[in-house]
């Protein structure tokens, strides 16, 4: 198991465990997402007291989900990256942002659009959505420091702080309704009394499990292909990746990094001296 | 101990503090966190009269009287008490009878609460009609829970 883990650290073979699983996992989620969302917008009833509008939640309950569940992921592959300095684990972090920041900005807005025809306002301060609005704002603080540092792996490690700070908003955000009041209700599946006897009726409830299990395995191909691009990119005058794009590779002793396409878990000598090549790999892209 | 467990030891040390700080952070300012008051609060006497403020509660079942143009008054009630309130203006779609709502406003000196605006504050039930109109017959599941409107006072105490 562990030395399965350790292959899987290094990045050729990762980015081939990721080729063969990416497409399922696309294939999959988008059908359960397609006939989700065919099913919540046509066959589901419409709600006794919202009518047709509730349909916004087999979009924004997903989108709420996954902005919590990308964040939590984030944050572990950030200790991962932070203790083992492990590569890939760094990858993980900044390549979850942009797709965390795109679902949290998507559950607001669709929170919003049902906000005002069902509470009466788009937006009020109270605790869940001002807690959601800073899960954002988290995202965005990580996006922008991993551009405000020129070498990647020291760019990624301050990320990965960032994610291990912010991520005690997660609980916040999620038990924000059940410890304060809240315009905001609570929530109908996930809590102590709702799992057992769901707060929803059955086959309203049906095509919002297809939707969130759908959007978390649409995440999942997402996220690996976007990792992908990211190792290749950081991995550019490795061997394998020149072997890769069918170029020949370079010469023993000249630039070649030997600790890069070897397990992860790099020492520190040789990650210095990927940063500076890096760093000027990244200088004559620029 | 080697450079990695110092780095597990940052790593749980820092989520460790982060977290306490947050938990003492929020248990102080608890009061600060509420969305609304509850007619329980109010009728305690710790708001003071005129401050504006949020009222959250339901809408007493029989209470709502229609005194002419947009004026409404009816009674907004947590699991123990509840209070007069009086409003001049466009209700939201979902406000009803037994429905939650959140009111911006202030209570005057008579102890009425007057509205200056009023928001419908939707539950976590979702179901189709049918299922809606049986439950009526039933009176304790077919209303609305109470137990959302948690009083900002007593809360702190405890």
């Amino acid at each position: 198991m562990w030395t399965w883990f350790h292959r899987l650290a290094s990045p050729p073979t990762f980015y081939r465990f990721a080729d063969r699983l990416a497409p399922w996992l696309l294939i999959a989620g988008t059908l359960l997402l397609g006939v989700g969302i065919w099913q919540g917008l046509f066959i589901a009833p419409a709600d006794y007291l919202q009518g047709d509008s509730f349909r916004i939640i087999y979009i924004h309950v997903p989108a709420a989900a996954l902005s919590l569940s990308i964040y939590t992921a984030m944050a572990v592959a950030g200790a991962i990256a932070l203790i083992w300095r492990m590569k890939l684990a760094e990858v993980a972090v900044i390549t979850a942002a942009p797709i965390g920041a795109s679902f949290t900005f998507l559950a607001l807005v669709t929170g919003m659009l049902w906000g005002k025809p069902t509470w009466g306002a788009y937006w009020v301060w109270d605790a869940r959505l001002t807690a959601e609005l800073v899960l954002l704002f988290l995202y965005l603080g990580v996006l922008g420091l991993n551009s405000a540092y020129s070498d990647p792996r020291t760019a990624a490690r301050a990320c990965a702080w960032l994610a291990l700070v912010g991520v005690v908003n997660v609980p916040i955000v999620h038990f924000s309704v059940e410890w304060w009041n809240s315009l905001h209700q609570g929530s109908s599946i996930l809590s102590v009394k709702g799992i057992a006897q769901p707060k929803i009726a059955g086959e309203m409830l049906k095509p919002l499990l297809m939707t969130l299990s759908g959007s978390y395995l649409f995440f999942g191909a997402v996220w690996l292909r976007r990792m992908q691009n990211e190792v290749l990119r950081r991995e550019r005058r490795a061997n394998w990746v020149r072997a890769f794009a069918g170029q020949a590779p370079l010469a023993e002793g000249s630039n070649a990094q030997p600790g890069m396409a070897g397990p992860g878990l790099v020492d520190a000598a040789t990650s210095r001296q990927g940063r500076q090549d890096d760093a000027a790999g990244r200088g004559r892209g620029a | 101990m080697t450079k990695r467990n110092q780095r597990l030891l940052g790593v749980v040390a820092l989520v460790i503090g982060v977290g306490v700080a947050a938990a003492l952070g929020f248990t102080a300012f608890r009061k600060n966190m509420m969305y609304f008051y509850t007619p329980s609060d109010l009728l305690a006497g710790t708001v003071p009269i005129g401050a504006s403020m949020q009222l959250g509660g339901l809408v007493e079942k029989g209470s709502l009287v229609r005194a002419g143009g947009l004026r409404v008054e009816f009674r907004v009630a947590d699991c123990a008490k509840n209070i007069p309130v009086r409003y001049d203006g466009v209700l939201p779609d979902l406000f009803r009878e037994g429905q939650g709502v959140v009111a911006d406003g202030h209570l005057d000196a008579d102890h009425v609460f007057v509205a200056t605006r009023i928001l419908a504050k939707h539950d976590e039930n979702y179901m189709p009609p049918q299922v809606a109109n049986a439950l009526k017959g039933d009176p304790d599941t077919g209303k609305h829970s109470c137990m959302p409107f948690k009083a900002v006072e007593s809360a702190a105490k405890s």
